[in-house]
């Protein structure tokens, strides 16, 4: 149907997203730093909302921190990227749903390269059966693990048990969201409301009960810049890019922050801590920090899911403030058990994170 | 003299990102790097558009062409259509093809991410692999990595991971034959090459600076170009 007037004029921020059978492209970083988060996503996808999710084993890298680092060319990225195509075509899937946001932004925007440059695809397959004896079909579907929990937001809303709600006031929780540069920058179209009017978080935390916060420095890099982090020389780029979004949110108290891409809740975790303990400053309400969640851990916590098992302990900044609000069922003396209730002793607190008796 | 601006015209990336700049300066407003460094894609772009070869040298030598964090921020709002973001990309490609990386301090930094990240990805299947990020080298990974370090196995199985196990799940082990194809892919594709050529003129750079640089990650060169930082670069 053709569409008209405003609804023609929104189609551009809207994307088309599969309904089921999927190929589950793991993210390097999500895995070594919210490791409960894919757990989440798979028990998510398949216990509550029944879909049929490949998670395969023989999938590497796309090698894209190495790629943006700029040590790994693009000839070699595109091939590994084919690879990861051929594993996907090889297990009967066309739905390929990666898990970093990265990842999303390359296998985009190498698809769009293919388009434009046809001879770079020819390449490519070339390439790929040189060195695997590997062919491979383009996804017919590419959307990040994200969208897919969008697209299913209000089926998760009516099995909710928890709402984003703060529940001693009734106030809808104020939330922030951190969609991540490579969702949406280099190619709007692809992402859930583009760049501008950037919807994939805001939509969930709607159709939770929470209220988003459109903040000056909503849009603005949290810091990674590949090479500007992970070289110690060049981190200060890093820290100040978080912190000109803490400022720019401060005013606005924030109950907490939702993020898309892996590596920014790592940052947008870790560079209040270590403003914390530089600087003794906090940007929370109340003399706190603000807690930071992943989409996968959201979305978690409304379905129910036990804090600790979407790995809520790995986190530097404590959300014990935030599953307060909601009045979440947990148990605090469990928070750093191992299975079956090893003891793995304690990290340190810092100062200002201490919550209650630790 | 080598016609580097011919070379460059040569990458995609390059093509794509460059149309007629009109000077405007969005780009250099919304980019988080022109905020800490004395740095300007305008001015990164304007040059190029010049197509003056001995200014594309110069470029390649630069520090100027490492300090970009690859957000892409300047494609979104550029009224043009240019992506100075990718101008960065293929200049960073080109100056370690022809190794003027090495003439900038931030240049030389790519040893460390071809022996951190870029090995990891070969070792592993993995840009990032736990066991390898410890506080002493990322001191912002916080107290609650050291007991996340210290307890490790434990810490990423009650969270429902696979750390080096076999099958599929969360830092699986990626087994040999998988890690055998992407070696054989890096081979085919100028990977491996890329590799070698940071090696290669890293390993003269060192000797040029009176520095030992041998395999591992404690030597002087790999220290200094890791903890080194010039508080020039952030001079306005």
């Amino acid at each position: 149907m053709e569409q008209t007037g405003k609804k023609a004029i929104w189609q551009e921020y809207q994307k088309e997203i599969a309904e089921d059978k999927y190929y589950y492209a793991r993210s390097c970083i999500r895995q070594n730093f919210f490791p409960g988060s894919e757990h989440a996503f798979l028990n998510i996808l398949r216990n509550n909302l029944k879909k049929d999710l490949h998670d395969d084993a023989k999938h590497t890298t796309c090698t894209g921190i190495g790629y943006h680092s700029d040590v790994v060319p693009m000839e070699t990225t595109m091939t590994v990227v084919a690879r990861n195509f051929s594993l996907m075509t090889e297990a009967g899937y066309q739905n390929y749903i990666p898990s970093c946001i990265t990842s999303f932004g390359l296998y985009t925007e190498i698809i769009e390269t293919w388009k434009h440059f046809p001879e770079t695809l020819e390449k490519t397959r070339d390439f790929l059966f040189k060195a695997t004896k590997r062919t491979f079909d383009l996804p017919n579907n590419l959307a990040h693990t994200s969208d897919i929990i969008y697209k299913f937001r209000h089926e998760i809303a009516a099995m909710a048990k928890y709402k984003l709600v703060d529940v001693h006031t009734g106030r809808p929780l104020r939330i922030v969201d951190h969609i991540g540069c490579h969702y949406s920058k280099m190619f709007p179209e692809k992402g859930v409301g583009g760049a501008e009017y950037p919807y994939v978080l805001a939509g969930m935390v709607e159709a939770w009960g929470g209220e988003t916060i459109d903040y000056p420095e909503r849009r603005h890099c949290c810091g990674f810049g590949f090479r500007q982090y992970l070289v110690k020389a060049n981190r200060s780029y890093s820290l100040s890019a978080s912190r000109k979004k803490f400022e720019s949110m401060q005013p606005y108290e924030p109950d907490f922050i939702i993020t898309n891409c892996p590596g920014c809740p790592y940052f947008m975790d870790r560079w209040q801590y270590v403003i914390a303990e530089t600087e003794h400053k906090v940007y929370g309400a109340g003399g706190k920090a603000i807690p930071v969640l992943t989409y996968e851990e959201m979305a978690g916590l409304v379905l129910g899911y036990n804090p600790w098992d979407l790995g809520l302990q790995m986190h530097q900044v404590p959300i014990e403030p935030l599953l307060e609000k909601m009045r979440i069922a947990y148990n605090p003396a469990e928070k750093y058990l191992g299975v079956n209730g090893k003891d793995l002793g304690k990290p340190v607190i810092p100062e200002l994170f201490k919550y209650q008796d630790e | 003299m080598t016609d580097y601006f011919s070379q460059l015209s040569e990458d995609v990336r390059f093509q794509e990102g460059l149309n007629a700049c009109i000077n405007c300066g969005t780009c250099t407003a919304i980019c988080p790097a022109a905020e800490v460094y004395d740095y300007d894609p305008r001015i990164l772009t304007d040059m190029l558009q010049t197509r003056n070869n001995e200014m594309v040298e110069e470029l390649l030598k630069s520090d100027m062409i490492w300090y970009c964090g690859e957000c892409m921020s300047c494609k979104t709002r550029c009224p043009r259509n240019n992506v100075p973001g990718l101008l960065v990309i293929a200049l960073r490609n080109l100056s370690q093809k022809t190794g003027f990386f090495t003439e900038s301090e931030k240049g030389r930094q790519q040893l460390f991410l071809k022996r951190s990240i870029g090995e990891w990805i070969l070792n592993y299947g993995y840009c990032v692999y736990a066991p390898h990020l410890h506080t002493s080298m990322f001191p912002e990974l916080g107290d609650v990595w050291d007991w996340i370090d210290n307890h490790m196995d434990d810490v990423f199985t009650r969270v429902g991971a696979k750390l080096g196990k076999d099958g599929p799940g969360i830092l699986r082990k990626i087994q040999s034959e998988d890690l055998d194809e992407l070696k054989a892919i890096f081979d085919a594709t100028g990977g491996t090459e890329r590799y070698e050529t940071i090696e290669k003129y890293s390993a003269k750079k060192a000797k040029e600076m009176g520095l030992n640089l041998d395999e591992t990650h404690n030597n002087e060169y790999f220290l200094k170009i890791y903890n080194d930082n010039d508080k020039n670069h952030h001079e306005f």
